[in-house]
């Protein structure tokens, strides 16, 4: 594999006795968009904030494109960044806004006109160029932050939760733009959100952080279906968690709520009479008995919320209950709570949380 | 509900008739020279004596460069305990507030003393060193208004994103505090700068005490001499005053308007 662009070796940070980063580590390739997620306070903000060069690593080091930049000054390191509070200079226009960093970096008058010109273009806001911040929707400020960041070509982007003060629609339509223009311009791209649907339907891979860790960096497709930890599994998603006991460690068999599941292969090192954490996603649980479904539990509909196009069913199974997704017929009624039901599932879908 | 309304203009009257009538009498006393008619005679004397000009350009000239030190010496002050010591706060508001409660001319004694031409400091042993120590102590005499006036203007913008926003797009400190910080409180600067001018034009111990030629002295001097010109002093000083109060309150219209308006 070729050196990563981007590569964060053993970052720690403290503030005094208390360490908010521990160990961080992560490459990422030029070109690919990464995203920080995870809950408050896990260190997200402080990692970027590192990358940026706005706070001082306790230990480690941060290198771009094969030089160290752990001690450089923010303004030596040809890195753009975009806040979650717009940060646009109230004085200057949008225009004067989106040239800051070229004129600060000495480029030509007419360099500078037709960058911006370019850049209003690209962020499909090009009649605003002479409007002031005050004049504009949090949803246009945030795409003229977008464009200043990127108008002096930085090596890499840094974004810490861009979205978080916009209202639902244009959160989801900005950052399928941002995406977009990410991968046109190819920019390598750190996304820091506490979002997880934001983080899985845009990134390349995802880095999941807990106390100021990454407990597992993947594809949105690896970490949703093969969390490593518990805490991966639980934040990412919908899960249903069953306790079950091992009966059988060799056979792989697993008794829940007093019936049998087959884990051939996934109990790796658990003992017979070990208690284990079982867990399913919502969608991969049918009700009713279907075809290709390997194992199955019974219990009874405890709660039916109809959504529309999709009916929410939780099934109460011994001490657990269990949420799944049905689509709506118009010809079955949903069933009631109370009634007894059969839930099934194919064993190779669940996953064992350790 | 009605007669609280009528006792709130009694005393709105009252105090109105308290403050505007010694104005209106010393107005009217200044235009009494001439006898048995009202004319503008006493204005005429005094706007042209050499003596008064010479004066009031000195003390225009002080109160500019008075500003100019005020503000290189509070704006990167406020705009730095706002960014990175805000923990000091408390202590620097403090600071700023000791002129008002030590005496002009317990500073300038003090001022004597130091720097006397025999200190190793020896300001006042030239004119040069005396008007600027004139300038130093009225900066000091200003600290409270001015300081003020910048930390309100710095409330309004988010100081520490924008500093972080300029430096990832390459700004040094330089370019940060001429491009972002003073263009978004020029205003607050500006109301700063107008209330500095109209202490300085008006100040008579420090002055006086250092030896100077300045207004306040001058209009002391006139008072204790001759009967009308003092009153159309009286009033031209008050109309400066009051001019920078209002050009104040025209400049503060146009204060940028943040963009951080949450929706
Ligand atoms: N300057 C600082 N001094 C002391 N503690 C700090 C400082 N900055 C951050 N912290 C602490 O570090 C921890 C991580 O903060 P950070 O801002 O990185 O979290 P985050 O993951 O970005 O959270 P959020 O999703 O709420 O933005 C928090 O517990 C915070 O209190
Ligand atoms: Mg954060």
């Amino acid at each position: 594999m070729a050196d990563p662009f981007l590569s964060i070796q053993h970052v720690r940070k403290s503030f005094g006795a208390t360490t908010v980063v521990e160990d961080f580590n992560l490459d990422v390739e030029r070109g690919e968009f990464v995203s920080f997620l995870g809950p408050s306070g896990c260190g997200k903000t402080t990692v970027l904030r590192m990358v940026a060069g706005f706070e001082e690593p306790s230990a480690g080091t941060i290198v771009v494109g094969g030089k160290d930049i752990t001690r450089l000054k923010p303004n030596q390191r040809n890195v753009g960044m975009v806040f979650q509070a717009y940060a646009l200079f109230p004085n200057l226009t949008v225009a004067q806004n989106i040239g800051f960093g070229l004129k600060v970096a000495g480029m030509s008058r007419a360099d500078i006109d037709a960058r911006v010109a370019e850049m209003l273009g690209i962020i499909k806001l090009p009649q605003m160029a002479d409007r002031y911040p005050y004049q504009l929707s949090g949803g246009q400020q945030q795409r003229i932050a977008l464009a200043r960041a990127i108008a002096p070509k930085p090596k890499l982007l840094l974004l810490d939760e861009p979205l978080s003060a916009l209202d639902a629609k244009v959160r989801v339509s900005l950052r399928e733009e941002i995406r977009s223009i990410q991968k046109k311009l190819g920019i390598t791209t750190i996304f820091v959100t506490h979002d997880q649907e934001e983080a899985l339907s845009i990134s390349d891979r995802i880095a999941v952080m807990y106390g100021g860790k990454a407990e597992q960096v993947g594809t949105p497709f690896e970490i949703y279906n093969r969390p490593a930890t518990k805490f991966v599994a639980n934040f990412v998603g919908t899960l249903n968690v069953l306790e079950g006991t091992v009966t059988d460690a060799a056979a792989g068999t697993v008794r829940v709520n007093s019936e049998q599941v087959s884990l051939k292969g996934k109990l790796n090192g658990s003992k017979s009479g070990d208690t284990l954490s079982l867990a399913l996603r919502p969608e991969a649980i049918s009700l009713g008995r279907q075809p290709g479904r390997d194992s199955s539990l019974s219990g009874e509909i405890s709660e039916v919320h109809f959504l529309g196009s999709v009916i929410r069913v939780r099934v109460g199974i011994g001490g657990n209950t269990v949420s799944l997704d049905t689509f709506n017929s118009p010809a079955t009624p949903p069933p009631a709570v109370g009634e007894k039901a059969e839930i099934s599932f194919s064993s190779s879908d669940m996953l064992v949380l350790h | 509900m009605k007669s609280g309304r009528f006792w709130a203009w009694v005393v709105f009257i009252l105090g109105a008739a308290y403050f505007f009538i010694p104005l209106l009498a010393t107005v009217e006393f200044s235009l009494r020279m001439r006898r048995g008619v009202h004319s503008f005679d006493a204005y005429q004397i005094v706007l042209g004596d050499p003596r008064f000009q010479a004066t009031f350009l000195y003390s225009v000239i002080a109160a500019v460069f008075t500003i100019i030190l005020g503000v290189l010496v509070v704006v990167p002050t406020a705009y730095w305990i706002r960014l990175r010591l805000p923990q000091l706060r408390p202590i620097v508001e403090f600071i700023t507030l000791l002129p008002l409660v030590i005496p002009a001319i317990v500073i300038v004694f003090g001022y004597i003393r130091m720097y006397g031409s025999n200190s190793p400091l020896p300001f006042l042993g030239s004119n040069m060193g005396a008007n600027a120590l004139l300038v130093i102590g009225y900066a000091t005499l200003a600290l409270p208004y001015m300081y003020r006036a910048v930390d309100t203007g710095l409330r309004t913008i988010d100081v520490r994103t924008l500093t972080e926003a300029a430096q990832i797009l390459g700004a040094g400190w330089g370019t940060i505090i001429g491009r972002v910080i003073l263009p978004n409180v020029l205003i607050a600067v500006l109301s700063g700068a107008f209330l500095t001018f109209a202490i300085v034009i008006g100040e008579f111990t420090m002055a006086s005490l250092l030896n100077r030629p300045a207004f306040g002295p001058y209009l002391q001097n006139i008072g204790a001499n001759r009967a009308y010109e003092p009153a159309a002093l009286a009033v031209i000083a008050f109309a400066i005053t009051w001019g920078c109060m209002s050009l104040i309150q025209i400049l503060s219209r146009f204060a940028p308007k943040s963009a951080n308006r949450p929706n």
